[in-house]
């Protein structure tokens, strides 16, 4: 609840308009845009068919989801001033989502957390949701799952591996923006674009990244702490 | 009872960092200073939302969607790890 309260601060106090990594309605061509929706939609599905299958196996389930889908959707919309660029950008939330509740279900709540934002916040847009669901959602979910299997699998802390896996999945998921972005508003070279818009986000999202790894890595050992009977359901124990 | 201490901390250390490193800056989102900059660049106009909130409603909209995401994220804490008896 702490958490939970301190997040509405942060939230209260820097809330002004959206500051995102979001593509903004309106920037995908249409091409552009039903080959995100389409390259996402099987990952949505595969979150869907998973929560059934777990939620069946595990009454608690389902508020372990509703738990860390309300976490990402508050983090995801929550601008934080970066003091040494003087800009503001949020963190993601899909890589802790995905080392708490395993990938694909991170990718269900990122998409209902950004369908929510796309509606009633002006963050992000429908026509560009394809793109945004895979940037954050199947980009940064998996970057941070497979970032934290590994860790554990090479050694590291639990604390470590957290970190990495919230760090790298935050800058998987501005990388994916770029990607996206570039090949859509190609003009004459993708590369040149591309590493034009990624290098452009570099001064925000380096840090902004920290931040998210030890937001990671707080949430992950502070669930396990506090109880550690539901590691059964957390995605690094039972590599679901 | 820590953390929402280090919530606090954590808060004032990024408001004297803005005060202090950047004084003078409009705090753009990197969709205005990167993504809306990269469009601009491509003449690709941005479109507006179906649900078109500016101004204060927008302030509004971000207050409920923080203080019902954070009801949801409490309500379900609860649920999953209720405080031990001696903590009540």
């Amino acid at each position: 609840m702490p958490l939970a309260l301190s997040l509405i601060i942060v939230l209260t106090v820097f809330a002004d308009k959206a500051h995102a990594m979001h593509i903004a309605e309106g920037l995908l061509p249409a091409p552009w845009a039903i080959f995100w929706f389409a390259a996402s939609a099987p990952f949505v599905f595969l979150g869907l068919r998973n929560l059934k299958i777990r939620s069946a196996a595990d009454p608690n389930f389902k508020a372990m989801v509703g738990l860390v889908g309300a976490a990402v959707f508050v983090i995801s919309c929550m601008p934080i001033p970066i003091p040494i660029a003087g800009t503001c950008s949020h963190p993601c939330g899909t890589g802790m989502a995905a080392i708490l509740i395993g990938p694909t279900l991170s990718i269900l709540v990122a998409s209902v957390a950004l369908t929510l934002q796309a509606l009633f916040l002006a963050h992000g847009g429908l026509t560009t949701l394809g793109a945004n669901i895979f940037a954050m959602g199947v980009v940064g979910s998996y970057v941070g799952y497979g970032t934290f299997i590994l860790s554990r699998r090479m050694g590291l802390p639990i604390f470590a591996s957290a970190f990495l896996a919230g760090l790298l999945s935050d800058w998987g998921t501005y990388a994916m923006t770029s990607v996206s972005l570039a090949a859509a508003l190609d003009l004459n070279s993708f590369t040149t674009l591309f590493t034009t818009i990624f290098i452009a986000f570099i001064p925000t999202q380096l840090p902004l990244g920290i931040i998210e790894g030890f937001i990671s890595a707080g949430a992950y050992t502070f669930l396990r702490s506090r109880r550690p009977e539901y590691t059964a359901m957390l995605a690094g124990e039972t590599n679901r | 009872m820590k953390y929402a201490i280090g919530a606090v901390i954590f808060l004032i250390l990024v408001v004297v960092g803005v005060s202090v490193f950047q004084p003078t800056s409009e705090w753009p989102g990197v969709d205005e200073s990167v993504i809306k900059k990269a469009a601009a660049e491509a003449n690709r106009p941005v479109g507006e939302g179906i649900i078109n909130i500016k101004g204060d409603v927008l302030l509004f909209a971000f207050l409920t969607a923080g203080a019902v995401g954070g009801f949801i994220a409490g309500y379900t804490f609860r649920g999953l790890f209720p405080p031990s008896p001696e903590r009540t």
